[in-house]
């Protein structure tokens, strides 16, 4: 199929394959999957600067459908989600801003630092994840098997309860008194200060102006352990976020020509019924086991930007 | 007697090859019939551009969206 405005050949059903898998992982992880629609596009002779714009526009069409999956499910905070809408574009504002920087050292700086940050973040993200999520795990069965042990029965949490290890984290930033205080009850949260969701939101826009894509693999585990939201609201407002903010990119970059919306038309339609799986398998799954599945995720990022800088190609 | 999972996979396997069906025919007759029209927009007006790109990949969530939950939900309740 001919694609005319970015001047490729490439065959529907791979858009829509790829699509599909990408949609599947961005249903139940909540991330845009950018770091694998990048590599999948660009394999096929897309241009660089219409595979950062037409993957910001598929990222649209896939996180509605997920996004309204969740949100059907009661995992959307719809006032946690426009207060992060916030700080995100300011920090990716500043991220941009950080690139711009980098530029005026010469495009390698630009390259290499951001290559080795990438690398840097997303296997501490992905050691971190995992080591929380095992000792999650760890201590629930620990405390199934006392209580087996003991005669007890034990009240096993539905799959939408959530819990961690790292549960105190949370709840000591919770403790911050620094007016104007917030409610978020669609998240169980009773008390949390508005900057401290503002910083958070704030970070994770940082890094998504700094690295790219839509930073869903650090805002969706800051919100778990920073927070203190569920594993299941995170993912879905994380989804809800992106709608916004990916919106906004796709028409920034449009207007600039770096969009190509034929093939973020074909490849939705794969990433269409991929998401709605990937939403709803979460009903099925408990927070740590998500947390646990999202480990192979980074490092799948980690190792394209570790191959991307040792064949010399150049990163997004 | 049948068991619930596979005929729950039977229904899921039949309604994603019905949707297969319906993508083929909107890829190759109405996106297709799009690009000529898009690529002449892009030339010529990049703000119009911007805003038909943004409303088609918004509008085509939607409808995608409540063409997949209708499939979904059919396959729930054949297995039921």
């Amino acid at each position: 199929m001919d694609f005319l405005v970015s001047h490729t050949h490439i065959s529907p059903y791979y858009l829509v394959v790829t699509g599909f898998i990408i949609g599947i992982l961005g249903g139940f992880f909540g991330v845009g999957g950018s770091f694998l629609a990048g590599p999948a596009l660009f394999a096929v002779g897309v241009p660089m600067n219409f595979v950062v714009g037409t993957d910001l526009a598929h990222i649209v069409g896939k996180s509605i459908v997920a996004a309204k999956k969740h949100r059907a499910l009661g995992n959307v905070d719809l006032k946690l989600g426009f207060i992060m809408v916030i700080g995100t574009i300011a920090g990716v504002e500043v991220g941009v801003q950080g690139i711009e920087r980098l530029k005026h050292l010469g495009q390698a700086n630009v390259d290499q630092v951001v290559g080795v940050t990438f690398v840097v973040v997303l296997i501490s993200i992905s050691a971190f994840v995992g080591w929380e999520s095992w000792q999650t795990i760890k201590m629930q069965r620990e405390r199934e098997r006392e209580a087996e042990m003991s005669g007890i029965s034990v009240k096993k949490l539905e799959p939408k309860e959530d819990e961690s290890a790292l549960d105190h984290i949370a709840r000591r930033i919770h403790g911050v008194k620094l007016p104007p205080m917030i409610n978020l009850r669609a998240s169980g949260i009773e008390r949390v200060s508005l900057w401290v969701v503002l910083i958070v939101a704030f970070v994770g826009g940082v890094f998504s102006g700094f690295l790219g894509g839509g930073a869903g693999y650090i805002r969706m585990p800051a919100m778990v352990y920073l927070l203190g939201v569920p594993t299941h609201v995170a993912v879905g407002t994380d989804l809800f976020e992106v709608v916004i903010s990916a919106s906004y990119g796709t028409f920034t970059h449009a207007i600039k020509g770096n969009v190509d919306i034929m093939i973020a038309l074909v490849m939705h339609t794969g990433a269409a019924i991929g998401a709605q799986i990937g939403a709803a398998s979460t009903e099925y799954f408990r927070g740590p086991k998500i947390r646990l599945a999202f480990v192979p995720l980074p490092l799948i990022g980690a190792g394209i930007v570790i191959y991307s800088l040792l064949s010399g190609q150049r990163l997004k | 007697m049948e068991n619930k999972p596979s005929h729950a996979a039977r229904s899921f396997v039949f309604e994603l090859i019905v949707y297969a069906g319906l993508v083929v025919v909107y890829v190759f007759f109405v996106i297709a019939l799009l690009g000529g029209l898009l690529s002449g927009l892009y030339e010529h007006h990049k703000i119009g551009y911007a805003f038909a790109a943004l409303a088609l990949i918004i509008g085509q969530g939607v409808v995608l969206e409540m063409v997949t939950s209708l499939l979904l939900r059919l396959i729930r309740s054949r297995s039921d």
